[in-house]
């Protein structure tokens, strides 16, 4: 008998090409997705080694970051940003890379319109030039980001480098409160083991809890394994990930359907496998979750307080505690919940999609936002708006008072113009609050939809539970 | 690829842990579709005041810090995002290598395909060239890279890790695209297989 192996070394061993003495492994990339940011320098790599792309049909393009969530019949006004989603539009036709460009009706946030298409599969290896690319993990795929040398590699040979990562299982057990998210799972398990907890490693996430999400919520749960350090984070493939694949444009048809779901049926872990780390959380324990500080680290529940940097004993770790909270403004010891705050933003390929965004309406519906909070809501892709639209999300949203727009990264990465102003609080369901991560000196508090919709009814932080 | 062999420099500290890549380079200025002109957007927000002066208390902007190549960090540096601009702007302003207790994944990866070296000292060494800056600016080390060592001020050398390959990428100034393109037999013997995933995407 074989050892036993855990669903990360079956991709892995499934996709290595040539290994070398002295050399990292050769991996094949089976997926490569594109976008406007991290592809110009790749593709004028190319031509000035006067490369093609080796695959076009295992790439694919969308533009979303620097992408404006104003209605499409306005032109971008941004000059800059105008420059680089034409530059993609035209290096996909120079390449012969299909796209979903700015006036598609498919165009939408990369990790939201991979799944949505089932270009995102089971057993594959995807990698775009985008650390969230351990979203597409959610369907059982070794996926993670790359910089733009590696880019243009992929773009090239369609491999790429790598060492092998250790394999990290995230066991979550038990049964979710009501009114706690999966988005509450995965910042509870940062907060636990640190934005760097869980470098050198790719996260398995199993468990009750986590067979019990639906694929939208398995994809914000793997969409923030970077934020624990890890490249990539996955859940073995099961019968929903099959359901929900069904039918999907890209995924194949018929007998290959058959055979497609055959072969991935043998993905997952064997019993007995061995894990290099392991971590266990249990699921009834879970509050809902929000961060207080400058990393997706910083994290408590609604309803605790902000920690004191004089209780920690390393120095650095304090100075850079007492930093965070200079940046934020906020007095150690106290509540997080009654925090004023300026803007509420629903969106980003964490928390963008049909449930996001049912979750977010179900909490204002009948209900206005407070006047002195702006909120946006931002689907992750043309798909979803249309979709939510059937439903009349759009209007609840509307007569909130909260802004509906195009889709994009929008406020999560503060590129295309959607950002906050120096000293602004937001509460936001994207996944980095960082520094200035949603606009030069704004203040970001991260949060599942739930938490954000009542926090921008309120105008203040707040529990969604006690609105 | 720049080369690298052996550097002896100042360190420039940074006592700050989780220099994430949206401090290195802020992310409004990656819409750009050229790798030139980054240095000027390094650590922007710290470095620049409301009106875009540079902050004379900023280390970067302090005169007799100018032309120093290596930067001394705190934990888990260049976390955050895969953004191959925040490797760009530290080269171009020209860092050379960066010391720290330890790096997020893809910024390491980044890094070593630029030319630029990551470091990975022990806590103590850590704190104690924390210290050593502190006590005297001038304080320098030097970089090895054949024999993996770090020499401290005084003569005391440390071993730091680096794999094989990227040293020898570093060594010789070896572009990764340039060794997987000698591959391509191997890449087609692949794509030859039945058993592989790539067939179940169907072309659009
Ligand atoms: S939504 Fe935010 S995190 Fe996601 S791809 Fe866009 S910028 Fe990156």
């Amino acid at each position: 008998m074989s050892t036993p192996r855990t669903i990360i070394e079956k991709l892995w061993d499934s996709h290595v090409v040539a290994e070398r003495e002295g050399a990292p492994s050769l991996i094949y990339i089976d997926l490569h997705l594109v976008h406007e940011v991290t592809s110009p320098q790749a593709f004028a790599g190319l031509r000035a080694r006067g490369l093609k792309v080796r695959r076009p049909r295992n790439t694919f393009a969308t533009t979303d970051h620097s992408t404006p969530t104003t209605p499409r019949s306005l032109p971008i006004v941004d000059p800059i940003a105008k420059a680089q989603v034409e530059r993609l539009e035209s290096n996909c036709e120079e390449f012969g890379i299909p796209y979903f460009g700015f006036q598609s009706p498919h165009q939408g946030i990369v990790h939201v319109i991979g799944p949505e298409n089932g270009l995102t599969q089971p057993g594959m290896t995807v990698v775009c030039g985008d650390s969230h690319t351990a979203t597409h993990g959610a369907f059982g795929a070794l996926a993670f980001g790359i910089g733009t040398s590696e880019v243009e590699m992929v773009l090239a040979t369609q491999c790429l480098l790598q060492r092998k990562s250790k394999t990290y299982e995230v066991r979550v057990d038990g049964a979710l409160k009501p009114g706690v998210t999966a988005k509450d799972i995965i910042l509870a398990l940062i907060a636990r083991i640190g934005v760097g907890g869980g470098t050198g490693c790719v996260f398995e996430y199993r468990g009750t809890a986590i067979s019990a999400l639906s694929m939208e919520e398995r994809m914000t749960v793997c969409n923030m394994s970077i934020e624990g350090g890890a490249r990539a984070g996955l859940i073995a493939p099961d019968d929903k990930t099959y359901q929900f694949l069904a039918g999907k444009p890209f995924v194949p048809k018929d007998a290959a359907w058959d055979a497609a779901v055959e072969r991935w049926k043998k993905l997952p872990t064997d019993p007995g496998a061995a894990y290099d780390r392991t971590i266990s959380m249990d699921a009834n324990e879970l509050e809902p979750m929000i961060t207080f500080g400058t990393n997706p680290g910083m994290g408590i529940p609604v309803s605790g307080v902000v920690p004191d940097p004089s209780s920690l004993s390393d120095p650095l770790e304090r100075d850079s505690l007492a930093k965070a909270l200079r940046y934020m403004d906020l007095t150690p010891g106290k509540p997080l919940a009654g925090q004023p705050v300026n803007v509420v933003f629903v969106g980003s390929c964490t928390n963008s999609r049909m449930s996001d965004l049912r979750a977010a309406a179900g909490v204002l519906k009948g209900r206005k936002v407070n006047p002195k909070v702006r909120m946006m809501v931002v689907p992750g892709s043309m798909e979803i708006k249309r979709q939510a639209e059937a439903e009349g999300l759009d209007k609840v949203f509307r007569e909130a008072g909260a802004d509906w727009r195009e889709a994009g990264c929008s406020m999560c990465i503060a590129m295309n113009g959607d950002q906050l102003q120096p000293g602004e609080y937001s509460v936001s369901t994207s996944n980095r609050n960082f520094e200035g991560r949603q606009g030069k000196g704004g203040r970001t508090f991260l949060a599942s939809p739930l938490t954000a919709a009542a926090s921008a009814i309120a105008g203040v932080v707040t529990d969604a539970r006690k609105l | 690829m720049a080369q690298f062999t052996t550097l002896t420099s100042r360190m420039m500290p940074m006592p700050v842990d989780n220099i994430d890549t949206d401090q290195i380079i802020p992310a409004r200025f990656l819409k750009t579709i050229s790798k030139e002109g980054l240095d000027k957007q390094l650590f922007n927000d710290w470095r620049y005041d409301a009106s875009g002066n540079p902050k004379p208390d900023f280390i970067l902007n302090a005169p007799e810090w100018q032309g120093v190549r290596i930067l001394l960090a705190g934990d888990n540096f260049g976390c955050g995002s895969s953004r191959e601009h925040a490797p760009w702007a530290l080269t171009q302003w020209g860092f050379r290598a960066i010391l720290s207790t330890s790096f997020a994944d893809i910024f390491k990866s980044n890094a070593l395909k630029n030319g630029l070296v990551p470091v990975v000292v022990s806590r103590e060494v850590h704190a104690k060239l924390f210290e050593l800056v502190a006590a005297d600016a001038q304080a320098a080390v030097t970089i090895d890279l054949a024999s993996q060592t770090l020499t401290l001020p005084g003569g005391a050398k440390v071993e730091f890790p680096v794999d094989a390959f990227s040293k020898h990428c570093l060594l010789e100034g070896v572009d990764e695209l340039g060794y997987i393109l000698q591959q391509a037999p191997a890449i087609e013997a692949y794509e030859a297989r039945k058993d592989v995933h790539l067939n179940t995407l169907q072309p659009s």
